[in-house]
């Protein structure tokens, strides 16, 4: 099962190598990793999205518990959350798509955020499942490059990790 | 006062009451040594390698508790040392180890002796620090000893750049506590936990006691005597935590896993509920899992969470220190009326009539049991023992029946050979009024030798029993079960002279071929208060460590001495009993 874990961690230099890591060490899968900093400069978050048995994924959320610089973990999928996920994508204009391209920013409520003459720079953000009904929705021989940040989530409400 | 770098630290060693360093110079860390050499409340051990001083330091925390400290310089200095670090990471021993750095500047230059330590270590240490600034030392070594001594114990590395250490500033008062909000370790269980256990055991009908490393880590040796008096359960010990309730009591049913006795591995198959304290289901006390204990429910009691659930689902998870936890199970189980299991330990007293340590002699060939039998008499079971690792280490924690905790040093978890002699250096070194015996083997002792030279330097004497049969005794045993004896590369040509290579390190060598002279060789050899004897004892080059379970058993599939079958009582029907 698909799990996304959020992690609350010391913003100190190694902490990322510390998780990513543990991962490889143990034999645990990394679907995707995000990090950055939090509203607090001394923490960052890290969200993990990981797929494995319940079993593997109480190990996962103990091991990173033991990590010294981590100060708390949760599985977010366990909770009321809310999970995002940004891409960019660069599309071919000179195909025969050309039209569909504007249809389709508008049906998946995205932006085109540069165009050169032969090529749209397309911002998609939402859950992950959005994002790949988006690029299945062009030929693959039209989509040139790429980049996805991977998930990132909260939990709802007033709860805090 | 303005101190440079070098100075602070070891002026924080010093507050952390540290008395022994085990070391090595060089560039990278010639300041702190000249630090080092301006005082005198801190003693450095020279040693001859770094992985000697690891094992070293290793050795001093096993035996006296106390965190052990290493010094080592950058690049070959500390990569050298990682064999022992991880070693005492698998086994969950306080250490603090400092390794120089290459100045700030030149980090990630591919400088002269550079490489990544806190990269190299991180998967084989509880935590590592890379220093970058002078202001944050008196903090570091704070933290660092902190996180090394509590919760589950283990090595934390301490990276310092050189320039850190010539660099200068005004001193500040050394933190007397620390806090740290992203480390917690748990230490008082669930009240909740204790009572449904409590309960448990006092319903089970066929209960057994586990017990691990982590009843002699936690200091629960004491808890763990009352309880298991109390309550009158059997309890067997796994390599790690032997010596903590006595051998020779009538309680104990020795060892457990791949080279128990009979009996705990069978009371373990037959039990109704296992009560693991401190221990970590590691595969080779398990064997298959899927043949593990088929009727019973697990109580895990551990310091640390990753441990519970990892192997064997626990049905009551307890998260504490041991030595808390039994403590509140004593209390919660005083007045509570238990099972009778006078049945089970009929049945126990059956399988213990197996005898399944029995082995036979030969004439004309030292047994090497004999010899572990013999070593126990002459030190009247008292010794501190070390070993290596392979044949002569099961047959030490079969033999040698070892009745207190701190008593057996040997590497469990990551099976390192090399570890027996350097680790019998720090526990001379921890405990100079105790004997203290290395037994190792001649695959072994060839792989730290260099240390006999350290422990002439620093009147370290300890009494090394060399069971030599030739072979790498395990290996060849496991080619002879499971690779129709193609014996690849088990025999070991070419073996120095033991008795001159002990010699011209200026100690005393003997050899003993018979053995009628087994028994005054050892005499002689702990008589020798001041001296390190190493006693190379010629032993049969065919003889195998029983019981065993081979790859893929349960605990009821065991090799037994002398018998061509495999013995399996599967049979047994426990809800008779």
């Amino acid at each position: 099962m698909r799990h996304i874990i959020s992690v609350i961690l010391e913003n100190e230099a190694g902490a990322l190598s510390r998780v990513a890591g543990l991962f490889t060490q143990r034999g645990f899968n990394i679907e995707s990793l995000t990090v950055a900093i939090t509203n607090d400069p001394s923490l960052s978050r890290m969200t993990i999205v990981s797929s494995g048995s319940d079993r593997v994924l109480e190990q996962i959320v103990k091991q990173l518990n033991k990590l010294i610089e981590v100060v708390k973990v949760s599985d977010l999928t366990s909770q009321d959350h809310v999970e995002r996920e940004l891409l960019l994508a660069k599309i071919s204009s000179n195909s025969k798509e050309g039209v569909n391209i504007k249809e389709l920013v508008e049906i998946f409520g995205c932006k085109v955020v540069d165009v050169t003459d032969k090529v749209y720079t397309i911002e998609v953000s939402g859950k992950t499942k959005k994002i790949n009904a988006f690029l299945d929705a062009f030929d693959p021989a039209s989509i040139i490059e790429v980049s996805r940040t991977g998930v990132t989530g909260i939990s709802r409400g007033k709860k805090l990790i | 006062m303005k101190l440079n770098g070098a100075e602070i630290l070891i002026d924080c060693l010093q507050k952390e009451e540290v008395e022994h360093v085990f070391g090595y110079p060089g560039g990278a860390v010639l300041h702190i040594y000249d630090a080092l050499e301006a005082q005198d409340k801190i003693t450095h051990i020279l040693v001859r390698h770094e992985q000697g001083a690891a094992h070293g330091a290793d050795g001093y925390a096993r035996t006296n508790g106390k965190p052990g400290v290493v010094l080592v310089t950058s690049g070959p200095g500390i990569t050298n040392a990682v064999t022992g670090i991880a070693t005492a990471h698998m086994d969950s021993i306080p250490m603090v180890i400092i390794s120089g750095q290459v100045p700030s500047p030149l980090i990630g230059m591919d400088a002269f002796q550079e490489v990544d330590a806190t990269g190299i270590t991180r998967s084989c240490v509880k935590h590592n620090f890379l220093i970058r600034d002078i202001s944050e030392i008196a903090m570091t070594v704070k933290k660092a000893f902190h996180i090394a001594t509590t919760g589950r114990p283990g090595p934390v590395v301490i990276d310092i750049p050189k320039d850190i250490t010539i660099a200068k500033m005004e001193v500040e008062e050394y933190p007397a506590t620390i806090e740290m909000r992203s480390y917690k370790p748990t230490i008082k269980a669930s009240d909740r936990q204790i009572k449904k256990a409590a309960e448990m055991l006092a319903n089970s009908k066929r209960p057994i006691l586990y017990a691990g490393g982590g009843c002699i880590i936690g200091n629960a040796s004491n808890e763990l005597r009352e309880f298991t008096r109390m309550v009158g359960f059997p309890i067997t010990q796994t390599l790690m935590g032997l010596g903590t309730y006595p051998m020779t009591d009538k309680q104990s049913l020795g060892m457990l896993g791949m080279h128990g006795t009979y009996e705990a591995n069978m009371a373990m198959h037959g039990s109704d509920c296992v009560v693991a304290i401190g221990s970590r289901f590691d595969d080779r006390i398990t064997g298959n899992l899927e043949k593990f204990c088929p009727t019973a429910k697990f109580i895990h009691i551990d310091i640390d969470p990753s441990q519970i659930s990892k192997n064997v689902v626990a049905d009551i998870p307890i998260v504490g220190q041991t030595k808390q936890v039994l403590q509140a199970l004593i209390d919660q189980m005083k007045d509570k009326k238990l099972e009778d299991i006078s049945n089970w330990w009929s049945q126990i007293e059956e399988w213990r009539k197996v005898d399944s340590l029995a082995y036979k002699k030969s004439p004309g060939v030292i047994k090497p049991q004999t010899v572990i039998e013999m070593l126990y008499e002459v030190t009247k079971g008292k010794a501190i023992v070390t070993s290596d690792v392979g044949q002569h280490q099961m047959w030490a924690a079969q033999y040698y029946l070892f009745d207190e905790p701190r008593q057996w040093i040997n590497s469990g978890g990551l099976g390192t050979m090399g570890f027996g002699l350097p680790a019998a250096m720090g526990a001379k070194l921890a405990m100079p009024d105790r004997d203290v015996a290395c037994v190792t083997g001649d695959g072994s002792i060839q792989m730290m030798l260099q240390e006999l030279s350290t422990m002439l330097q620093y009147s370290t004497p300890v009494k090394v029993i060399n069971l030599n049969n030739g072979y790498l005794g395990m290996v060849r045993q496991w080619q002879e079960f499971f690779y129709e004896k193609r014996y690849a590369m088990s025999y070991m040509d070419a073996l120095p002279d033991f008795v001159k290579l002990a010699e011209s390190y200026g100690h005393i060598g003997i050899r003993v071929e018979k053995e009628e002279d087994l028994k005054p060789a050892l005499i002689e050899a702990f008589n020798q208060k001041d001296r390190t004897v190493f006693l190379d004892i010629i032993t049969d080059p065919s003889e195998n460590v029983f019981p065993m379970i081979p790859a893929g058993g349960g605990h009821s599939d065991m090799l037994l001495a002398g018998r061509d079958e495999m013995v399996s009582k599967d049979e047994t029907d426990f809800n008779a009993v």
